[in-house]
């Protein structure tokens, strides 16, 4: 898993804001992933309580927002979102589908304190 | 004290793709065509590599590899040299994967005006590498019929970015459970249409497709 690599990545995009916004500390950190994101949560939030130390984001709280995979099949144009597995479309059985959702790997936001 | 929620909207792996549009901007002036070349460990990739160096003496194309590996051992960038080729070795200390700026480290030691093709061959994993666009005009995926025709469904991520996919040791079909239009349909659905090469670096079957399919692309650059 490349968590740690992630992790950094938060962290450098989190103090980077939070420096040009004058924060004294950052609280709260916002993310937003895709279920189709191979990333683990806990994963990420243990190298976090180790990386953020003696940072602006020291014990600043990780919140996950998670985004279904959903799918749209290219025949019929039945959405359905997937669960664990991948599967052809669940009306027409055809394989030709495309991701609508769920890709998503972004730091939404942030809450400071000034 | 005041509280204050900042709305930042940037993508986590952002500077990540900041230093691979560099390093495209720096192969793309090199005239190189590259390839990122991704499988788990065992489906073949460095055999793949040499197959098509092999393939390609006598066009006379200056071919640079790097080598992505998670341990300090220089197996496989030894066999590269030992066909004549530059290597340059990156050790990821124990990261699963190569990430944009280890491969701008390993561009500045190889001579890249002078290069035809570059092919970096990523550490062994179907997972993590997904995850880093490292800056190469292709992302291939080395499938090996040992490892099952369940795949696709298993690592969906890593087959969704590719350009071409190889299915390799198509030689062993016959001894292996590999269902090949199970594994074909959760490809297609990932990938519609995606460019597929069956082949056996070993007995050399279905290598001169893809040869004459890279042949195009390295002219094209």
């Amino acid at each position: 898993m490349h968590e740690l690599s992630v992790t950094e990545s938060v962290l450098e995009i989190a103090c980077k804001h939070a420096e040009k916004a004058q924060a004294k500390k950052v609280t709260d950190i916002y993310l937003v992933i895709g279920n189709l994101s191979s990333i683990v949560d806990d994963s990420i939030q243990f190298y976090w309580n180790v990386i953020s130390k003696d940072t602006l984001c020291e014990n600043a709280t990780l919140h996950f927002e998670r985004i279904p995979a959903e799918m749209v099949c290219l025949e019929c144009d039945t959405h359905y979102t997937l669960e664990d597995d991948l599967i052809p479309c669940p009306n027409c059985q055809s394989a030709r589908i495309r991701v609508v959702s769920g890709d998503e790997f972004n730091l939404d936001s942030i809450e400071i304190q000034r | 004290m005041t509280e204050k929620r900042i709305r930042i909207v940037e993508k986590i792996l952002s500077a990540n793709d900041r230093l691979a549009n560099e390093n495209r901007r720096r192969i793309d002036e090199a005239g190189a065509y590259s390839i990122n070349l991704m499988a788990s460990p065992g489906a073949g990739k460095t055999s793949f590599i040499l197959a098509t160096i092999k393939g390609l003496l006598e066009e006379k194309v200056q071919i640079g590899v790097i080598e992505g590996d998670t341990a300090p051992v220089t197996i496989d960038s030894d066999k590269i040299s030992a066909a004549g080729m530059p290597v340059v070795q990156i050790n990821t200390g124990g990261e699963c994967h190569l990430d944009a700026i280890m491969v701008e480290n390993a561009l500045d030691q190889l001579p890249l005006p002078t290069l035809d093709l570059l092919i970096v061959e990523n550490v062994g994993n179907l997972i993590c590498p997904a995850a880093f666009n490292l800056g190469t005009h292709s992302n291939i995926l080395i499938a090996s019929t040992p490892e099952g025709d369940d795949k696709p469904y298993k690592y969906p991520n890593i087959y969704r970015g590719l350009e071409v996919l190889i299915i390799n040791k198509i030689d062993l079909l016959p001894y292996v459970n590999f269902d090949m239009d199970y594994f074909r349909q959760g490809v297609e659905m990932l990938n519609p249409g995606l460019q597929t090469f069956a082949v056996s670096c070993k007995s050399g079957e279905g290598i001169d497709a893809w040869l004459e399919w890279l042949k195009t692309k390295i002219r094209q650059s």
